[in-house]
């Protein structure tokens, strides 16, 4: 069975493409458009590994971050953040809030396939 | 009539005395050697001469008599007139030549004293010389520091250790006008002034804390130790402090670490935080809108790459690439219009009035030779924030420039602004009229008399954020070179005139307060003459401050260190939202149109209380004055509970036989002008000035500390009155 991978980011112009590439890497993808809906699809599709941007409406990706690390169903979710935040103290924010691992846009897409692959492997 | 001498009475006495018993013992002894008749024989020759003898003795006496009074005189009255003489010399300034009198070792002894009187009052003179030459140079050193301080860019504070105000330049008083919370009240004199607190200002844990800080660093011998902390004030200001120790000078029985006090140097730096925040943001804002825009761009671009793309998915991606360029376009420009000042202000460009830019470019322009400059249409309200030296330098180059290539020896200055900009012309009226020629000199380098500069008109445009062309007028004849300069923000064109007094060198300084410490003292024992005193008056609809009469005006005057402080005056008028009584205008002379649009008593009486701080209050008639604060109280919020002293009860003290304490009857008493009677302002400091008197006359009865002019104002007839 296929992995299930979500995709949170409020750009819908990201979106298109991730949700394009992911599907074409064979994996079964589910898409939210800001912090509530991700969290919303998170507790109900039990995603294997969640692509989560940091700005996003109503919850930013830290917040989401915390609160799947909190819940002890959905604890081991892996998450990849994806941020136009650069700054060191976003990322050590980023890790401390429970990511796996942080992406900082622009990136390769060629890397962060390999990227989730490599997560889901380990995992 | 000669003075009866008792000493002469006594030596002629006993002179005569003595010649008798001689004369008898002689006598007798001739006697006992005699037979009877030598003895019948002498008695019979003297017998009928004994009366002759007597006389004879009698008058012998008178001459011992004289001679003895003369002796006295010569040689014991005279020394004894020169000892009194000499104490009269000695005990006084009285300068004098004695007469010499007397023995000659008396006149001797005159000339001596004459010349050390002499030597007395050269070396008198000398030391006075000496005294007003260095009491000259304190003073010049005074004025000069007082200079020097006014003169700082820097808001400088000098404290003693218990935070009381010793010094402050103009700089901080008009830096701590804008910290003010009610600024429009009184000009916001209420929070510096000396022997004010400085706790006023800023937080006192913090103070103690860098205060720790310098001692600790003190005894550990660092050379120069200093604190730095940043610190929002009351009002949501900013500050930068920097604080340094005042050393005791190095005595040998003082540790050279005492301090004696502290500077503090002040910068308020809300408008440069607020600055770099906003650059902080715009920068991170760019940073990661950027960022996303290129990774979506990215992604989709590699999506596009796939041979097999449905058409739909190609021409969204496409939509894609669109849509993100646009933005990231939009955002470069909205960047550009709306932040681009703000990264300027790293450059150091000053506030300077555009005239005196103006003016300064004129004199540079005329000390050339073969040209003129002059104002053509300056308006003298602008102001610019300009690097002023290299600025004048590119114009006065671009002035040389005209006056070589087009043959002008007239150049005129047009100042302007738009909404944005300071618009500054340097213009001219072209000789030749037949051809326009365009004058390109923006990339030259800066040339004046021979000498190059590094910079060119560009580089000078640039670090102004400005803009700069060559024009020349369809209509008319002028022809001009532009720059376009950034305006200084109007807020830091204030209050420099308002709070700079015109009168004398103000009193912003007085050292005395260094000795000062008030902390191991209750009030009630401290003395009269180091208290810090705000006397005050108020102005009034009417008598009955409980039955509706309002304050119209409040005055008051600090007395710090027995000095009366005249630059630290807090003067308002209150709106009192009712009529004032036609009948009250002449004594206070205050129109109902003079009050219109002032601040309200809940307004003043905040900044009021401010300004009177810890101080003591003094006014004439204080019970009235006080009633009329009192009344506002549940209305204000704000508690006069200073300790109070009335003139009014402490000339019924020092006076107690006068039939009149009225302020005015008191100043006469004691020689002082009322300037403005009946203003509040005017009465407070004759009020001042009667209280300055009376603290002296009070001394002479005894009377020196707080707790004993209270007790003894209390005891006068006149305290039985109440409002």
């Amino acid at each position: 069975m296929s992995e299930t991978i979500l995709i949170a980011d409020d750009e819908k112009n990201i979106l298109i493409s991730l949700e394009f590439l992911m599907k074409r890497e064979g994996y079964v993808v589910v898409v939210a458009h800001d912090g509530q809906e991700a969290i919303d699809a998170i507790s109900k599709e039990h995603p294997d590994l969640v692509l989560l941007d940091v700005m996003m409406p109503k919850k930013t990706g830290f917040d989401v971050c915390q609160e799947v690390r909190a819940n002890p169903d959905l604890k081991d979710t892996l998450i990849l953040m994806l941020t136009a935040k650069g700054r060191d103290t976003d990322i050590a924010k980023g890790l401390a809030m429970g990511a796996n691992g942080y992406v900082i846009k622009p990136f390769s897409t060629r890397e962060l396939a390999q990227k989730v692959r490599d997560m889901l492997d380990q995992a | 009539m000669r003075r009866f001498d008792w000493r002469v009475a006594i030596g002629v006495a006993i002179i005569g005395i003595i010649c008798l018993l001689w004369l008898l013992a002689t006598g007798i002894l001739i006697w006992s050697t005699l037979d009877e008749t030598g003895r019948d024989a002498v008695a019979a020759t003297l017998r009928p001469s004994l009366e002759l003898l007597i006389l004879m003795w009698a008058i012998s006496l008178g001459a011992v008599g004289i001679a003895l009074r003369w002796l006295v005189a010569y040689f014991m009255t005279a020394p004894a007139r020169l000892a009194e003489d000499a104490q009269v010399l000695l005990g006084t300034d009285v300068k004098r030549q004695l007469k010499p009198s007397g023995s000659l070792e008396n006149r001797s002894l005159t000339d001596l004293i004459n010349q050390l009187v002499q030597q007395r009052e050269t070396l008198r003179e000398e030391m006075d010389a000496l005294v007003q030459e260095a009491a000259h140079n304190t003073e010049l050193e005074k004025n000069r520091l007082a200079a020097l301080m006014s003169e700082l860019s820097k808001s400088v504070v000098v404290c003693n250790l218990d935070g009381r105000i010793l010094l402050y330049n103009n700089r901080a008083r008009m830096q701590f006008h804008r910290l003010s919370q009610a600024t429009k009240v009184a000009a916001g004199v209420e929070l510096i002034g000396l022997g004010r607190s400085i706790y006023g200002v800023f937080n006192r844990k913090l103070l103690t804390h860098a205060l720790e800080n310098i001692q600790h660093r003190l005894q550990h011998n660092v050379a120069s130790p200093s604190a730095q902390f940043v610190t929002t004030t009351q009002s949501g200001q900013l500050l930068r402090v920097q604080m340094a120790p005042v050393r005791a000078v190095q005595l040998e029985n003082r540790e050279p670490t005492q301090m004696m006090g502290f500077v503090l140097l002040t910068e308020n730096i809300t408008h440069e935080f607020e600055a770099l925040s906003q650059q902080d943001h715009v920068l991170n804002t760019l940073t990661e809108r950027s960022r996303a825009a290129i990774a979506n761009m990215q992604v989709a671009l590699d999506v596009l790459e796939y041979p097999d793309l449905e058409p739909a998915m190609q021409e969204s991606l496409l939509g894609v690439l669109r849509e993100e360029t646009q933005g990231l376009g939009e955002r470069i420009h909205e960047l550009k219009s709306t932040t681009v000042n703000g990264f300027m202000s790293h450059w150091s460009l000053e506030d300077m009035l555009g005239a005196d830019l103006v003016e300064a470019a004129i004199n540079r322009i005329n000390a050339l030779e073969g040209l003129t400059a002059t104002e053509f249409s300056v308006d003298t309200s602008v102001w610019l924030k300009v690097e002023s030296f290299t600025l004048l330098e590119a114009i006065t180059y671009l002035a040389e420039h005209v006056h070589q290539q087009c043959g002008v020896d007239t150049v005129q200055f047009r100042l302007s602004m738009t909404e944005t900009h300071g618009q500054l012309d340097l213009c001219w009226t072209p000789l030749n009229h037949e051809k326009d020629t365009p004058l390109y000199c923006e990339k030259d380098p800066i040339r004046i008399g021979g000498e190059k500069s590094s910079l060119t008109i560009q580089d000078v445009v640039e670090r102004h954020d400005g803009a700069f062309w060559y024009e020349h007028e369809t209509e008319g004849n002028q022809a001009f070179f532009r720059f376009l300069v950034p305006l200084a923000k109007p807020q830091e064109q204030l209050d420099t005139s308002a709070l700079m007094r015109k009168e004398s060198r103000p009193e912003f300084y007085d050292f005395d307060l260094f000795q000062a410490s008030e902390q191991t003292r209750s009030l009630e024992d401290c003395k009269l003459t180091e208290l810090s005193y705000t006397v005050f008056d108020t102005e009034t609809t009417g008598l009955d401050p409980s039955g509706g009469d309002e304050i119209i005006q409040i005055g008051a005057i600090r007395i710090v260190n027995g000095k009366l402080l005249h630059q630290e005056t807090f003067e308002q008028l209150v709106d009192p939202r009712r009529s004032i009584p036609a009948i009250t205008i002449p004594i206070h002379g205050i129109q109902p149109d003079m009050v219109k649009g002032q601040p309200v008593i809940e307004e003043v009486l905040p900044a009021f209380h401010a300004f009177v701080g810890d101080t003591v209050l003094v006014a004439h008639n204080a019970a009235f004055d006080m009633r009329c604060l009192q009344v506002k109280e549940t209305a204000t919020g704000v508690v006069f509970d200073q300790p109070v002293l009335d003139t009014l009860l402490l000339s019924a003290v020092v006076h107690p036989n006068q039939e009149s304490h009225r302020l005015e009857e008191i100043a006469e008493r004691f020689n002082i002008n009322i300037h403005g009677r009946h203003t509040a302002l005017g009465d407070a400091m004759a009020t001042a000035e009667v209280f300055l008197q009376l603290i002296h006359l009070l001394a002479e009865q005894g009377i020196y500390t707080m707790g004993q002019a209270r007790v003894a104002a209390q005891k006068t007839y006149y305290a039985r009155l109440k409002y």
